[in-house]
């Protein structure tokens, strides 16, 4: 078989195939030049269909729909929660990272239950809101709060799913198998359209009817049972019901291999398959491993962090978990965050230049590149040096020294360029500036357009401290 | 057009009426029994058959699940992973009391529904040759045996069930002891006196040291089956990978094909050392980030690699190392922090455990690892990965409802 086999599943679209169904007057309207530039922008998703005013007219009615189905994910995208506070879990167009970027990072929601003494409960929403981590110059948050009825007592579960919501904004999902529990939740919040949890084989029929009458996405559990999870998607869609969301059950100790399978078979039925039953964001619920067994609380709390790690990389579009220790949200938080990135864009880091420690007149000036990886690697080691030392970051668009000198990114110019903009020559006295091992080949001629002496560093940044060590400061010529 | 739309309306409509008849209300059929077959037998083949009208899309609400089938979407691929076999029995011509087979897939990782793998991964101890700067929370384990690496590599095995170690020879690089190979070559002789399970020798990185440093391991360990870690680019530049591949050949080695998060430096350099060795006493490794730093690269890195070599390609098809450890070169693995992100002593090791399973799943078959609980539960976590249908279902059916 070959790769462009199994990939047929795959939304392959040309833009050519769009562009047949777009109106082609190049009127402009949407901001691009001509429908040709905006039918490439609309295939790398850069653009939505609804930024075409003309399409969006009675006579292209026919086009407008093919163009959406054409266009519509392997894995639908649900919305919970309304206005600017709204959350878009799914949407994924692929399986693999590689193939395209994910779409809509997974959002992690903390539970709470209807049981739990007021003031914890307030406190523990407030600690959700204000959970932030600054992370390559971007705030990393938690993102919903789910409420468990553990009391099954409908005027208990309704003034606490009130007092939440008057405690945040941030979206919902209401957890209870009770329909009557369920509504009497849902009322209390009608214009926040929370995330019902769940319809099971045995309330299938209650749970649709709200969510139907309440407009409100809708969970569907059926634990280790995809031919039963799959046939209640089969249900619920007949039932009218669109915005469905799947939970195959999170298994964290005995049956981790079966969530696993479970998980990837689901993905590879939307992604590969076509099968638009499975085709909806799946829930995981790491939440599942504080229950039913004896362990000490950081027992549970480690397990939870790494199965929720597992299932964030294995197709996961939403969470509940129960920890709020930093140390096992900080790990998924990251990585959630790492993985939602576009893999053919190298993360880029800000570019000019950067102090590290207390740098004087005499400190050594050295140079790299903006990619990412490259950048907190030199970080880390000129760190672990204990070095006072400038950096000049040059702006290669975000690609490493080897491959920024092979595409001629990193050229002596634009080095030069760099060593002038970022003002170093009026914060040091010398001019010995020391370049990576892998730019060698600038050296000569950087030399000739900065007036520099040009040190040629080592191959890797971890080489820095001994560099340092042996050749700074720069002996007298 | 017009009439293969309708047909295939009509075929589509007998097929689905009888589930709609079944299933939905306000249709009440009592007495009446219809088989899918007997329907059939109305709809002969290329007849254009009308759907009849009141049967068109019903928005009837169905009052039972109505059943779908689901078929596990297994498939096939025309390439699988070479199997290598690491370390070497008396019998053999080594030494070793184990040895370790990695390698084999015919699936990407842990497709247990299409096709499990025939080894699981493996995890390596990491012991180093000199004292080197340790976070806290590895310190603590290993205080005792920092100096002497024939006992931390005993300790490895004993208390932390290491089913391999990795000796790190780092006191040989020429900027902090210039160790001699002779000198660096008794301590992997010590160390495979003090344990039975296969090692991994480590350099120091310098091409032209660990060349003259790999060729005297490899004499030194004759037919033992070590792993030289590593073999790169830079040492063919250096115009030194010959040296070692031959000497791995004849010595009866596996070599590390170090290449930095790029399949076309991975392939050259494996092309490279085919000239030299068969292909199964060579291992890629692809380059690790830490979690944060950049473990999304090797993630897609290992995964397209995997994905490649299932495909077919030749030059891929070698078991995956990872170096894990490298997990803890980010600051958020050991750095005190703020009174929310304690302890670190956990804050560590999980960073070390996330970023080991997210290449686990990417398909990495070998480990090197610190910190005994990221180790420990990455093997718990192999095991429970290698064992499916153990789901009870009844144990989280209910945990909406449950006390934690």
């Amino acid at each position: 078989m070959s790769e462009r086999e199994l990939k047929k599943g795959i939304k392959e679209l040309s833009p050519i195939d769009v562009y047949m169904l777009l109106p082609r007057t190049n009127c402009k309207e949407c901001g691009e030049a001509n429908c040709m530039a905006f039918a490439t922008k609309l295939v790398n998703r850069e653009v939505t269909i609804e930024q075409c005013p003309p399409l969006l007219e009675k006579k292209y009615e026919k086009e407008y729909k093919k163009l959406r189905e054409m266009m519509a994910p392997a894995v639908k995208e649900v919305t919970v929660g309304t206005g600017d506070h709204a959350v878009k879990i799914g949407g994924k167009l692929v399986m693999y990272r590689h193939e395209f970027t994910y779409h809509n990072p997974t959002p992690i929601a903390i539970e709470v239950t209807d049981e739990m003494p007021e003031e914890k409960l307030l406190h523990k929403v407030k600690k959700v809101e204000d959970f932030s981590y600054e992370y390559i110059g971007r705030d990393v948050n938690l993102d919903m709060i789910a409420i468990r009825s553990t009391s099954n007592d409908p005027a208990i579960f309704k003034s606490v799913v009130e007092k939440v919501a008057k405690a945040t904004k941030l979206p919902l999902v209401l957890c209870t198998f009770d329909p009557n529990v369920m509504e009497a939740g849902i009322v209390a919040i009608k214009d926040r359209k929370p995330l019902i949890y769940a319809a099971t084989k045995d309330n299938w029929r209650d749970m649709a009817e709200l969510a139907l009458m309440y407009n409100c996405p809708l969970t569907i559990f059926a634990p280790n049972n995809l031919k039963l999870l799959k046939s209640l998607a089969k249900t619920m869609r007949e039932y009218g019901i669109e915005d469905l969301v799947l939970d195959p059950g999170t298994f964290a100790d005995d049956g981790m291999a079966d969530t696993i399978n479970n998980f990837t078979m689901i993905r590879r039925s939307a992604c590969r398959r076509g099968d638009e039953l499975l085709g909806f964001p799946l829930m995981g619920t790491p939440v599942t491993a504080w229950i039913g067994e004896e362990a000490p609380k950081e027992v549970l709390a480690w397990r939870e962090a790494y199965i929720a790690s597992m299932l964030i990389s294995r197709y996961a579009d939403i969470l509940i978990m129960h920890s709020l220790d930093g140390w096992v949200q900080l790990p998924n938080l990251v990585w959630r965050f790492n993985i939602y990135t576009d893999p053919r864009k190298p993360v880029a880091v800000e570019s000019g230049l950067k102090t590290f420690g207390k740098p004087d007149e005499n400190s050594p000036v050295m140079l790299t590149t903006n990619y990412a990886l490259t950048y907190f690697t030199v970080e880390a080691d000129i760190k672990s040096s204990g070095a006072d030392c400038y950096l000049i970051v040059v702006d290669t668009g975000g690609i490493s020294v080897e491959s920024s000198i092979a595409g001629r990114l990193l050229t002596a110019e634009t080095a030069a360029e760099a060593v002038k903009e970022s003002g170093v020559d009026q914060k040091v006295k010398h001019r010995h500036l020391i370049i990576p091992g892998l730019a060698a080949r600038l050296s000569g001629e950087l030399e000739d357009l900065t007036g520099w002496h040009v040190m040629v560093g080592t191959r890797d940044s971890s080489g820095i401290p001994g560099f340092l060590k042996e050749k700074w400061p720069p002996k007298e010529d | 057009m017009g009439e293969k739309k309708e047909k295939e309306t009509g075929i589509g409509l007998d097929l689905g009426l009888f589930d709609l008849l079944r299933n939905f209300e306000e249709i009440e059929l009592e007495d009446v029994e219809i088989e899918l077959g007997d329907l059939e037998l109305h709809f002969q083949p290329g007849a254009v058959v009308a759907p009849p009208k009141v049967l068109a899309p019903p928005k009837l609400k169905p009052t039972t699940i109505l059943e779908a089938d689901f078929v596990p979407p297994v498939e096939q691929y025309p390439g699988r992973i070479g199997e290598v076999q690491l370390g070497a029995t008396k019998s053999e011509g080594g030494s070793r009391g184990k040895t370790v087979v990695i390698g084999g897939a015919t699936s990407p990782a842990f497709y247990m529904f299409e096709r499990p793998p025939p080894h699981p991964p493996v995890v390596t101890l990491d012991v180093f040759d000199t004292k080197v700067p340790l976070p806290k929370a590895i310190r603590m384990h290993v205080q005792e045996v920092m100096e002497d690496p024939a006992e931390w590599a005993k300790l490895a095995v004993e208390k932390f069930g290491a089913e391999m170690v990795t000796v790190h020879l780092v006191s040989t690089d020429p900027l902090i002891k210039d160790t001699s190979p002779a000198d660096a070559s008794k301590t992997i002789e010590e160390v495979l006196q003090a344990v039975d399970v296969p090692i991994i020798v480590g350099g120091c990185g310098d091409p032209k040291k660990d060349a003259l440093l790999f060729k005297k391991i490899a004499e030194v360990a004759e037919g033992e089956r070590v792993v030289l870690s590593s073999v790169t680019l830079d040492m063919a530049n250096a115009g030194v990978l010959a040296d070692v591949a031959k000497a791995a050949k004849d010595h009866g080695h596996i070599v590390l094909a170090f290449t930095a998060l790029d399949l076309n430096q991975a392939r050259e350099l494996n092309r490279r050392l085919y000239e030299f060795l068969p292909k199964d006493r060579v291992l890629m490794d692809l380059t690790t980030a830490a979690l944060g730093y950049g473990l999304e690269y090797s993630f897609t890195i290992f995964e397209r690699a995997r994905l490649a070599a299932l495909m077919g390609d030749p030059e891929l098809q070698h078991p995956v190392l990872s170096g894990t450890t490298n997990a803890w070169a980010a600051r958020e693995a050991w750095l005190k922090m703020g009174p929310e992100w304690e302890p670190r002593e956990l804050r560590g090791p999980i960073w070390e455990t996330v970023t080991a399973l997210s290449l686990l799943l990417a398909g990495v078959d070998l480990f090197m690892m610190m910190h005994p609980a990221a180790v420990r539960t990455l093997n718990e976590v192999i095991k429970q990965l290698m064992s499916t249908g153990k789901a009870r279902p009844e144990k989280i059916a209910n945990w909406v409802t449950a006390k934690m």
